[in-house]
């Protein structure tokens, strides 16, 4: 189809095992066709797919994404993990909006183990409305640059997102179980102001006594530490997850919690000694 | 012709007194699908198996077909995995190539004297290389391929077979003439033996089943036929090898008189069946209107372009999705089905093309030229099935088939010998395996006091651990026959797959599967130090199980495996496009190798498996089941949410054959009540279900109060109702009844039915339409037997029965045809042009329904004025189904009745593990099929409870506690509550008990900080497929 000059997307499809897995499944053994640059991924649970890898796949060039589930209130597992999926695709919905990708590069569908022609009927018009929309960034009328620029900046919000949204994003609620309930889930306004307010946390170099009780507890290693040297958060590795912040004793307070402002520049390299009041005492 | 065993009851108490006697346990006679899954069955429920196949390998018939219907799945690619479970399993001897000779004693204690063919290969020997094969200088036709193509006489029986040694034919030089030996030079393993004789070997067992299975209808028994006369007339099972992938022109159909593609082909239905002539038999063959569809609409797939022309009589499409099968099939361009007799009338000399003959609707007889003729021939029993029988002391019908019991289809007549798949009439291949299942377990119930005494558990080697060594990936490309290697370029894939990073070894295969590549697999992982593997085939919801098996026997952890699906998600998906299904089979096995890089070794783990076992649903199946399993020593709770038991079946008097049904009932009730270890609970509705395979817990409140049940298993029983039909003053005239009122109506002998004049019964009410697009396939059997007794009771009467097309399948085409001879009117019509009934007043002043139908091949109209009109109302998904399906997780199909686990080898298995499915709550069926199935679900609960400890996957949750910031969105996502907050000296951490974990990832997902991660499943290994499934070349 490339060799024609046509667009052909790429588009990765994350599937149940229990379902839509055994739909594709059925598609195949009933010889139904859909396009051939679709492929698929399997995983346990449509409630596993997780926000990075939505977003894992669009910074890497996907087109879209597809996510496939068992029917609501059929899910093979207690949990019910189809709504956890619902609850996923519309927060990425309104994510990829709010940084101007159009939200139906990201579908999700239910489709049940027996439903082989319902499975290539959703994968041919998935499809089609791809080729027509064209690469991603095309129709949105993004530039490169810029789309990894945007995409690079959700995907370190993600973790505090999850923070953040973890009620709502393990809502089970079967009152809302039809899309539309789900999809107004978010609002814009509250995405806008979870981006925005995404706070920074800093650590005050007058205050800190170089104790490395936070760097201790930091998950991702980003507190820059060592013993009676002032540390720093690497703003880079940080995913805002605030347990700096509650590591540090409260007698020294040298965390801060930074929202809608820069956050202050490093300490420089001669003055990153702790300044500790016995210090100066033993000296 | 049946006689009552009285002595049954006994056999248990029997068994039990010669306990001291160290005999075998069970023998099954019949290597086909149905041998295998009783096999399988007892192995796995902790008996010792002989099984006994008489030709080269075990298989049957199943092993001969392409595809199977209605899903059109790969017919060796599901069977075949199932040879290597029996090879593997610590619990079957198999003996091939042997016959049964003699069997002495009873039930309990059974001496068998077992003849073993001479093979001259010595099994022990011969490693299946196959170097003898090609140097045999005889060629002589193929039993294997129909005899179309030819085979060596030294040779296997097809690639997959098991055992996987050569044997040596009667064609033989040196057995006909005493000279050659070719084959002893070339051996390098000495296993030629031509001093080797027949070996007689005794065995002692205490229960037999027998599976001899069928063969085809022999067309040469008519010589109207032209079979083996005329080159283009080819047999349904000649026409399946010819469309299969390892037949005998590789999967392309062609005519042996010239090697070129028909493209117009004609399929003459009932060859050999519903005939009365001599050499025919009257029976239905059940299952060649379904195979024909299914071969037409594989002709189609083989050659877009094909004509396809089905004569036939009724289309029989009975069975659960059939209905929408042959919608399908009747929807594909250039098909056409024509309702007529036809007769073969003759061979075009230069040509060989086929003249047939046919009457048309109204157009007077035609002739038309065809360029094969596939005879849709019917099932028969094995043509020395009466020495068979005579062997084992039992009685046979007058068709050839076993004589069962009038209440369980799978006692034979002689105790403690049962009989399984088609011996009992034609049936397909679920309804083979399930009675398999059945069987199975009414030989547990006589022997279950020896259960566990000679099994053995599996033995495998000990693990090596690769955790430390680079990644070594060996990638397999199966061709699967065609099904892959006709679309996906695998020679050229097998070459892009070596420049994948870390992959060591490539390799393809005809079929992956088979033993023989099974056994590469093992080798190669040893010898080329394989530490991880990719298998680039179908789909791991069927196959992953055996590969990981496969890794197991060669040391290497399970896990250690990821599975390509470059069938179902890549060639048959992509049949049109071969370059971008072969792009894509590199992508996808691109993917699995980046996955596989990261893939840990884990640890499965043992979980208790609970005793008891519930069975919802009182009726006649989910009784039948709670029995049997009591029987076997296990607590059985049977909940019915109704006053009493019984189920639909209270509404029945009598089965076609002549059971009397309530006196049935009612032993059966009693029964369930008198035995100590059935507990049943009255007006009973389950309230929650937790737990998981082999640890649930039902809370249900009854008659007895609330209830907490602990249990292993559970088996689903929750059974149908009637429609109450719409149409026809039903309801609003007392002269309007269903079948079901009228039977009733029959036995309390209503004065207004037995003086009705005229009665009319209209066939398929509320079935086989839009809202319910199926057949409910008992209505036709059931106002056959209504028009029997009446006109037994009144000879005179007048019965119309206005039908679509009848679907007495198997033996009940007997009782359509005595109904027939009786006088009972059959009066087609079609569904765009219904009877029409108005009501109406005599001359005389009695009030009639007038009835007025166009008769449908005449087109002439017809009026009668009925007494009574009986509706043959649809059978109608249970309103519990669903309840009960949300309660345990099962899975509901299209129609409203529940989905088993595979259509054609998991019957009465959900893919919730630990709970099974029987009687109509599946799909409509009869009362003997009910039984059969519901004896299968106590059989397949058995191989769960008859274990102490069910093994419980190692892909599981875990905590990285360096990672946890103890923010609480993982616990809330589990409802198992397998993941916990702790408080630690670090502040709140979570946990994962493993026991309880299911695997779903939920809490993964939640998770901000990846600290909580599904083993096998990690955001690292997706991520690396991701990125791989994007182009991205990732180790």
């Amino acid at each position: 189809m490339s060799s024609k000059g046509k667009f052909e997307p790429k588009m990765l499809g994350m599937i149940c095992n229990w379902c839509c897995y055994g739909g594709a499944d059925l598609c195949g053994v009933s010889r139904f066709q859909y396009p051939a640059y679709i492929k698929l991924i399997r995983v346990m649970c449509s409630g596993r797919v997780d926000l990075k890898h939505i977003f894992l796949a669009f910074a890497n060039g996907a087109d879209a994404m597809f996510v496939g589930g068992c029917h609501i209130n059929d899910c093979h597992y207690n949990p019910e993990g189809n709504y956890d999926a619902l609850s996923m695709v519309s927060l990425c919905k309104k994510l990829l909006a709010y940084i101007g990708i159009n939200p139906k590069r990201l579908r999700l569908e239910w489709v049940s183990a027996g439903e082989g022609i319902r499975f290539a009927a959703i994968m041919n018009e998935f499809a089609k409305e791809i080729e027509q929309l064209g690469p991603l960034g095309k129709s949105e009328g993004i530039k490169e640059n810029e789309l990894q620029a945007r995409l690079e900046k959700v995907t370190k919000l993600i973790p505090y997102i999850k923070l953040k949204k973890k009620e709502k994003l393990a809502l089970h609620d079967p009152a809302l179980a039809d899309h539309q309930s789900y999809k107004d889930l978010f609002s814009g306004e509250e995405i806008e102001t979870l981006i925005l307010k995404a706070p920074s946390y800093w650590i005050d170099p007058e205050k800190c006594q170089g104790c490395m009780s936070c760097a201790a507890r930091c998950p991702v290693d980003a507190i820059v530490s060592a013993k009676l040297q002032v540390h720093v958060v690497d703003q880079g590795k940080c995913i805002k997850c605030g347990t700096c912040l509650t590591a540090c004793s409260s007698k020294f307070g040298a965390v801060t919690k930074i929202t809608g402002a820069p956050v202050p520049p490093p300490t420089p390299e001669d003055r990153i000694q702790v300044a500790r009041k016995n210090n100066k005492k033993a000296a | 012709m049946y006689k009552e065993m009285a002595a049954s009851e006994n056999i248990p108490q029997f068994c039990k007194s010669r306990y001291e006697n160290n005999f075998g346990d069970v023998m099954i006679v019949g290597g086909g699908i149905s041998g295998i899954q009783a096999a399988l069955d007892l192995g796995a429920a902790g008996f010792k198996v002989y099984f006994i196949e008489k030709s080269p390998t075990i298989g049957g018939k199943m092993a001969h077909l392409d595809k199977t219907f209605p899903t059109n799945d790969c017919s060796m690619c599901i069977e075949s995995p199932k040879f290597v479970e029996c090879k593997r399993h610590p619990n079957i001897e198999l003996l091939t190539y042997a016959q049964v000779e003699s069997v002495m004693g009873e039930a309990g204690d059974f001496t068998v004297k077992v003849a073993k063919k001479a093979r001259y290969v010595d099994e022990s020997k011969c490693t299946g290389c196959t170097v003898c094969v090609e140097y045999c200088p005889v060629m002589y036709p193929d039993p294997f391929n129909q005899h179309i193509s030819r085979n060596k006489a030294i040779h296997i029986y097809f690639s997959q077979a098991i055992p996987l040694v050569t044997y040596i034919d009667e064609s033989c030089l040196y057995l006909k003439e005493g000279k050659c030996r070719i084959c002893e030079g070339v051996c390098k393993t000495n296993a030629i033996d031509f001093a080797q004789t027949p070996e007689t070997i005794e065995i002692h067992v205490g229960a037999i089943i027998l599976a001899p299975g069928i063969e085809a209808f022999d067309p040469r028994y008519r010589e109207e036929y032209h079979y083996g006369e005329y080159a283009n007339v080819v047999t349904a099972l000649d026409y399946e090898r010819l469309l299969c992938a390892t037949g005998p022109y590789e999967g392309e159909i062609l005519r042996t008189s010239d090697k070129k593609h028909p493209h117009n082909i004609a399929w003459i239905q009932c060859t050999g069946s519903r005939h009365q002539l001599e050499g025919c038999n009257s029976y239905c063959s059940a299952v060649c209107c379904t195979y024909t569809q299914k071969q037409v609409i594989l002709t189609k797939d083989h050659d877009a372009d094909a004509k396809c022309t089905i004569f036939h009589n009724d289309i029989r499409s009975y069975g659960k999705d059939f209905e929408r099968f042959y919608q399908r099939t009747e929807k594909l361009p250039g098909i056409r089905f024509i309702r007529s007799f036809t007769s073969i009338v003759k061979e075009d000399p230069l040509t060989k093309n086929i003249t047939l003959r046919y009457s048309t609707n109204g157009n007077g007889v035609k002739e038309e030229e065809f360029d094969m003729v596939v005879l849709s021939v019917g099932l028969a029993p094995p043509a020395d099935v009466k020495t068979f029988a005579d062997v084992f002391g039992i009685e046979l019908t007058r068709h050839g088939f076993c004589v069962t019991s009038p209440s369980n289809p799978l006692e034979t007549t002689r105790p403690g010998i049962f009989a399984s798949g088609a011996f009992q009439g034609p049936m397909d291949i679920p309804e083979s395996v399930l009675s398999a299942s059945g069987a199975a377990s009414l030989c547990g119930e006589i022997l279950s006091y020896r259960r566990g005494k000679l099994s053995k558990p599996r033995a495998y080697p000990p693990e090596r651990d690769v955790s430390q060594e680079e990644p070594r990936i060996g990638v397999y490309v199966c061709h699967c026959g065609a099904n892959i290697g006709r679309i996906v370029n695998v020679p050229e894939t097998v070459e892009y797959s070596k420049t994948l990073p870390n992959v060591v070894h490539v390799e393809e295969n005809l079929f992956i599967c088979s033993t023989e590549a099974a056994a590469m697999l093992a080798k190669d992982i040893q010898e080329k130090g394989l530490n991880r593997v990719v298998v680039a085939a179908c789909t791991p919801r069927t196959h992953e199980p055996l590969f990981r098996d496969t890794l197991r026997e060669a040391g290497i952890n399970p896990y250690y495996y990821d599975m390509a699906n470059i069938r179902e998600h890549c060639s048959w998906v992509h049949s049109k496009e071969k370059e971008a299904a072969t792009k894509k089979a590199k992508d996808i096995i691109r993917m699995s190798a980046a996955r596989t890089c990261h893939l840990e070794p884990l640890r499965e783990f043992d979980l208790p498996v609970h005793k008891a076992v519930i069975v919802v649903g009182g009726g006649i199946s989910g009784m039948i089941s709670a029995l049997s399993m009591a029987n076997q020593r296990h607590e059985v709770h049977l909940i019915e949410k109704e006053k009493q038991l019984g189920g639909l079946a209270r509404r029945l008097r009598a089965t076609l054959e002549g059971l009397d049904v309530r006196k049935y009932l009612s032993d059966l009730i009693e029964k369930v009540y008198r035995h100590p270890l059935v507990h049943v609970y009255m007006d009973a509705t389950i309230t929650e279900v937790t737990g998981y395979v082999g640890n649930f817990v039902t809370k249900i409140k009854s008659d007895r109060g609330v209830a907490n049940i602990k249990h292993g298993a559970a088996v689903v029983a929750t059974g149908a109702d009637v429609h109450r039909p719409t149409e026809y003053f039903f309801e609003q005239d007392e002269r309007i009844l269903t079948q079901l009122d009228l039977e009733e109506n029959i036995f309390s002998k209503e004065e207004r039915i037995f003086d009705a004049k005229n009665i009319v019964m209209i066939q398929c009410i509320g079935s086989r339409c839009e809202e319910r697009n199926y057949c409910s396939r008992i209505c036709r059997s059931q106002s056959v037997k209504n028009a029997l007794k009446l006109k037994e009771i009144n000879p005179a009467m007048n019965i119309y029965i206005f039908f679509r097309d009848m679907r007495t399948y198997g033996i009940k085409e007997d009782y359509y045809r005595e109904a027939s001879d009786r006088g009972v009117r059959f009066i087609r019509y079609d569904p765009t042009d219904k009877p029409v009934v108005a009501r109406g007043r005599l001359e005389d002043g009695r009030t009639v329904l007038k009835v007025t139908a166009t008769e449908h091949l005449l087109g002439t109209k017809i009026e009668i004025d009925a007494d009574i009109i009986a509706l043959a109302a649809a059978i109608i998904p249970s309103a519990r189904s669903q309840e009960v399906a949300k309660l345990f997780k099962l899975a509901i199909g299209p129609d409203g009745f529940y989905q088993e686990a595979h259509v054609k080898l998991r019957p009465v298995d959900f893919a919730a593990e630990g709970v099974y499915l029987c009687g109509m709550a599946h799909y409509p069926k009869l009362i003997s099929e009910s039984i059969s199935q519901a004896y299968g679900a106590a059989g397949r609960a058995l191989t769960l409870l008859s274990n102490d400890t069910v093994v419980a996957s190692g892909s599981v949750c875990a905590v990285n506690k360096k990672m946890c910031i103890g923010c609480g969105a993982c616990a809330p996502a589990c409802t198992y509550g397998a993941v916990q907050l702790q408080e630690t000296k670090r502040g709140k951490t979570a946990s994962v008990i493993p026991v309880l974990c299911k695997g779903c990832g939920l809490c993964n997902s939640k998770c901000p900080t990846g600290a909580i991660q599904l083993k096998h499943y990690t955001d690292e290994e997706i991520a690396s497929q991701i990125l791989a499934g994007l182009n991205h070349n990732v180790a």
